[in-house]
């Protein structure tokens, strides 16, 4: 290895290059033992795991220390992995790793955190905290199947339920901007209110029976074309209207933090309030138009569990999600693009879990905790320290 | 979130601030707040059409609270001594996952991973006390109690022990702590996980707690779910928190670095060691709040318990209404205890009031107290604005950061 290393210093590789090469030769690893290379031997894994530490250790010699250990660990884990898949049956590999399906699953549950992180986003980089996404994607999984239910409409359903989500967060923005109160608090409050609140109504209305199974549910836009092609079509040709407006919804708000008006003045406005207060910025109304807007982005991702993806309501049926959007938000270092790829990867796990009980229930439960224990590693600041916006947290008080 | 401005500059402050406020006010705020939320709750029932006051009556009843009245006698008295046992029992673990955010606060912390502490206390309470059958009795429950609060702790402080190294904010990392707990307990339990039942591999749930490890009951029918002696752990507990803060070094500590770890840290104290210790204590109160519930009552876990435990949130609004001291939390616990055992199943009247509907009402008027409470942020501040002078402890009341916002 020490020879590798040396050879490779006198080629001159920048160490950045190599760690990210390290990387991708670590997934690979894991990759070439499933299908469709399904090799049965895990020698070849082996080898490439080698080239990786290989190009790993260099890195971090050349001054790329996290990078090149990060590369270490990557090809250690691939080559486990792939050491675990090679011992397994090649027909539970072939059916928990059926790309295109795993593909659909992963945009299928990574709808709701889309939704929830690009609420996050707007509402922390204006400037204030909202760990209150939870109970916003709460009401509107109920408001929105309720609406839909009594108004026998699934749009009107989109709209109400996205309405009470923005008047949760109009709660939310009310009581940290205005009487400036402690924002994890108040989003703590807000989550559980939320809680109560749905399963009062939904108990109220709809008693021991659950929500009726002939809901207005959102549809599929199924592509002319594209569905009949092998891969692509199995994977996204079918996908819920829903899930394609997430997707938009990522360069529409890419475009309006950074290239809009507006979006520069609400990230001023979470960056140095008082700088853009002297500049005429309205700073609170600012504020509480994006954690408006955050409750009624968020409250959508609800509406999708509810009335695109189940069909049905129950008690607390967010279960976690709302936390998992905020670690998206966190994982992604508080930008759209950043975050869609967090929520993809923890849509991605999500999605993989529930096929490995081919293989063994309980590792697929475990499987559960993989985003917030990356979240921990990204906060942490192991792999890239992801900062925050500058005044996040701290009310504006004008002088 | 650099590590230089991060811990003291943005993060801290708020919650330092708002544990500031919290002590002051004496108990006229936390009342008007409690009361302000139960008419909410009222106004919640009258428009679905229940009446509040048959409501919360009935809820009263729930509670068993009467017996504590000399007149109440014969049958009432006897329901009602079942009733308050019930009360008790969930007030215990209220106390102590109240202490844990309390403890944290006082420091300029917010410990929202109450909920992921209690977990691991619990799991490790269940192992210790479902192994080691033939160990004695008093020693397996004080080494089960010991395990379950060194769990909670180490947890915890895994928190602290990141804000101290790298600056990372305490708020995500026990949220994502909590979540992490969740999901390795439901693991070990659930079918083929390490810890399911030995018995009945379909299950999953944990195994049972030896008789050996159960805390004795003193007061009702160990076989209907008498009061065990966890309370008095629970109480004893909150003198050991008001002690550690009030007459030790740690605490002056503790307190130091809640009112300004700039200044703290001036003074020689190593404010990230502080941050580590903060956490490991109040990881130690969940943890040993998991323990109770586990040898006392509970017995076993299953992985739904894990799933929908709520208690650790609980303590946030505990800790909240009780403005961080030490009796104002056993007093809140009590409310918050009184107000869940008065809407369970067992104990509510299903004539007078559906108590699934209770049970959600419940959160509403927990999720309204928390919204009060800090709302009254400023409603404090202006009271204290108007009267303009600190009252008891003086000099102390003024190094607490006033609501203009700190410029880096």
């Amino acid at each position: 290895m020490s020879a590798s290393t040396v050879a490779a210093s006198r080629v001159g590789i920048p160490a950045r290059t190599a760690g990210w090469v390290g990387i991708g030769l670590g997934v690979l690893a894991a990759y070439v033992a499933l299908p469709p290379f399904l090799i049965r031997t895990p020698v070849v894994s082996l080898l490439i795991a080698a080239a990786a530490i290989a190009a790993g250790v260099y890195a971090s010699r050349e001054g790329e220390t996290r990078l090149g250990w990060i590369a270490v660990a990557i090809a250690v884990l691939g080559a486990l992995f792939a050491v675990i898949a090679v011992n397994s049956g090649e027909g539970n590999l072939e059916r928990v790793f059926a790309w295109s399906a795993l593909i659909a699953g992963m945009l299928r549950f990574a709808t709701p955190l889309i939704f929830g992180a690009m609420g996050g986003i707007l509402s922390e980089r204006s400037g204030v905290i909202n760990i209150g996404l939870e109970g916003m994607m709460l009401m509107g999984a109920f408001f929105g199947i309720f609406g839909a239910d009594l108004l026998d409409s699934w749009f009107l359903g989109i709209m109400v339920g996205v309405a009470s989500g923005a008047l949760l967060g109009l709660v939310h923005a009310f009581v940290s901007i205005h009487l400036r109160a402690d924002q994890v608090v108040s989003g703590t409050a807000i989550n559980i209110l939320a809680l109560g609140i749905t399963g009062y109504v939904f108990i109220y209305h709809y008693g021991d029976q659950g929500t009726p199974t002939d809901i207005p549910r959102v549809p599929n836009v199924t592509l002319p074309g594209v569905e009949d092609i092998a891969f692509v079509g199995e994977a996204i040709g079918r996908m819920n209207l829903l899930t394609w407006a997430a997707l938009l919804l990522v360069p529409v708000l890419t475009v309006f933090l950074f290239r809009t008006r507006g979006g520069l003045r609400l990230r001023s406005v979470g960056e140095k309030p008082r700088a853009a207060d002297s500049l005429g910025l309205p700073v609170l109304r600012t504020r509480y138009l994006a954690v408006t807007a955050s409750g009624a982005l968020a409250a959508a991702g609800g509406v999708y569990l509810s009335i695109a993806l189940l069909g049905s309501f129950n008690e607390n049926m967010t279960a976690g999600r709302g936390f998992i959007a905020l670690a998206a938000v966190i994982f992604g270092g508080w930008r759209p693009w950043g975050a869609l790829a967090g929520a993809l990867l923890f849509g991605f796990s999500t999605a993989l879990a529930q096929r490995l009980p081919a293989f063994s229930e309980s590792t697929a439960v475990l499987f559960q905790a993989l985003p917030y224990v990356l979240t921990l590693v990204v906060v942490a600041g192991v792999i890239g320290r992801s900062r925050p916006p500058a005044a996040i947290g701290v009310p504006y008080v004008k002088e | 979130m650099s590590a230089t401005q991060e811990p003291e500059g943005v993060a801290a402050t708020p919650a330092s601030r708002l544990a500031a406020y919290l002590r002051g006010g004496g108990v006229i705020v936390p009342l008007l707040t409690t009361v302000l939320a139960f008419l909410a709750g009222g106004l919640v029932m009258l428009v679905t059409g229940a009446d509040p006051i048959a409501t919360y009556e009935a809820i009263w009843k729930g509670t068993g609270l009467q017996w504590l009245f000399p007149w109440v006698t014969g049958e009432d008295r006897t329901i009602a001594a079942t009733n308050l046992q019930q009360t008790l029992i969930i007030t215990t673990p209220l106390i102590l996952t109240g202490l844990a955010v309390a403890f944290a606060f006082r420091a300029g912390l917010f410990n929202i991973g109450g909920n992921g502490q209690y977990i691991v206390g619990s799991v490790a309470a269940v192992w210790v006390g479902s192994s080691f059958a033939d160990m004695p009795s008093l020693l397996h429950i004080v080494l089960a109690i010991i395990a379950a609060s060194a769990a909670g702790a180490v947890w915890a402080a895994i928190a602290g022990f990141l804000k101290a190294t790298t600056g990372a904010h305490e708020v995500i990392s026990t949220i994502m702590l909590n979540w992490i707990a969740v999901w390795v307990g439901v693991w070990l339990f659930s079918q083929d996980g390490p810890l399911q039942n030995d018995q009945n591999a379909s299950l999953p749930v944990s195994n049972d707690v030896v008789e050996g490890a159960r805390l004795p009951v003193f007061w009702g029918d160990p076989v209907l779910q008498g009061l065990h002696i966890g309370l008095f752990i629970a109480l004893f507990a909150v003198i050991v928190f008001w002690f550690l803060l009030n007459r030790s070094t740690v605490g002056y500590e503790v307190r130091a670095v809640g009112f300004n770890p700039e200044a703290a840290r001036y003074s020689g104290m190593n404010v990230g060691k502080n941050y580590i210790v903060v956490m490991a204590v109040c990881g130690l109160f969940a943890g040993l709040a998991g323990a109770l519930d586990v040898l006392g009552w509970q017995f076993r876990i299953a992985t739904v318990d894990i799933q929908i435990t709520f208690i650790g949130f609980f303590g946030i609004a505990v800790a909240l209404l009780g403005r961080n001291t030490a009796t104002g939390t056993v007093a809140a616990a009590l409310l918050f205890g009184a107000l869940l055992s008065g809407t369970s199943q067992r104990n509510l009247d299903p004539t007078v009031f559906e108590p699934s509907l209770a049970a959600n009402l419940t959160y509403i008027i927990q999720g309204l107290v928390i919204l009060i409470v800090s709302a009254d942020v400023l409603v404090l501040g202006l009271i204290r604005r108007g009267r303009g002078v600190f009252r008891r402890d003086g000099p102390a009341r003024a190094a607490a950061p006033a609501t203009s916002e700190p410029e880096p």
